[in-house]
């Protein structure tokens, strides 16, 4: 598949409101709307648009604390990762779930009401993981999301 | 603040971000207009910011994505200012966290493939001010990735 200038553009106007329609988005970039229509739905029978997300001010519904942990299995083999993902992922607190290669095998989002919300969801949920080990936990300060190379 | 209803419409909203709010008004037991207007009000509060769409980097062509996490030298003034104003400025870098911990500062980096990945940190990673610990997580699979919020 090969994408061009004007892919990037309605990617990046998605990327910072999806809700804009085929529309208005058309008249910012000089396409008529049926046209900006068949590009996102290319853009989405593709996979590039992989689904919408809603931002909410986590803070004010009364999430203060986001916590990334990285998180490495003590007991490799003994353990399967299956195991360890679908009990992980059964968390709600637990926003996002990455395997990885490196300092550790996983990294997980986290978000609490407060450090010691945080407290009780790493004691009674993240450590009792299967076959979980050395935990570091990271308290997120700011985020900023970027548009990318577009 | 907020009451029962108001949590049960964010937590559909969250699930299914393109039902029609008349969807979300029969989920949630409540009258279309009651729902809109509701919503509307969550948008005026600033607690609804708004939604935004997903991009599959893998999908179009950056097929290696890197955890980048970062220790500053913390003795230079402006530390965090100066490297965030030259992180952002490398379009390879997707996302800009500080932290309270051991990590100072973490970048999502995508590349195209491993070499594109290695001259992007030659000469555009390691370059940025004030670095005086990097090490790098390689992403190999996102296994859960809702970034709901459990209303």
């Amino acid at each position: 598949m090969s994408w061009d200038a004007t892919d990037f553009a309605i990617l990046r106007a998605l990327g910072a409101d999806a809700t804009l329609s085929a529309g208005a988005l058309g008249r910012d970039l000089g396409l008529s709307q049926p046209a900006t229509w068949r590009r996102i739905k290319r853009l989405q029978d593709e996979g590039v648009l992989a689904g919408r997300r809603v931002d909410l001010d986590a803070e004010a519904l009364g999430f203060g604390v986001t916590v990334f942990l990285g998180v490495k299995l003590a007991t490799k083999g003994r353990v399967s990762l299956e195991d360890f993902e679908r009990a992980v992922t059964a968390i709600p607190e637990v926003q996002t779930v990455q395997h990885v290669l490196g300092l550790y095998d996983y990294r997980l989002r986290v978000v609490a009401r407060d450090l010691s919300d945080f407290e009780r969801v790493l004691r009674r949920r993240v450590m009792t993981l299967p076959g979980v080990g050395d935990v570091e936990a990271n308290v997120l300060l700011s985020e900023e999301r970027l548009a990318g190379p577009l | 603040m907020l009451d029962d209803a108001d949590r049960r419409l964010l937590r559909y909203l969250q699930s299914d971000p393109t039902a029609p709010v008349s969807e979300l008004a029969e989920r949630c037991a409540m009258q279309p207009a009651t729902a809109a207007r509701r919503l509307e009000k969550l948008s005026a509060k600033g607690i609804l910011k708004g939604q935004h769409a997903v991009i599959d980097w893998g999908k179009l062509g950056f097929a290696v994505e890197v955890s980048l996490r970062f220790t500053l030298d913390k003795t230079a003034p402006r530390a965090f200012d100066e490297f965030q104003d030259a992180a952002r400025l490398i379009p390879e870098v997707i996302a800009i966290q500080t932290f309270l911990g051991r990590v100072d500062l973490r970048l999502s980096v995508i590349a195209r493939d491993m070499a594109h990945y290695q001259s992007l940190y030659r000469n555009q990673i390691l370059t940025l001010p004030h670095i005086a610990e990097v090490e790098a997580l390689m992403h190999v699979a996102t296994i859960k990735t809702t970034e709901t919020l459990p209303i």
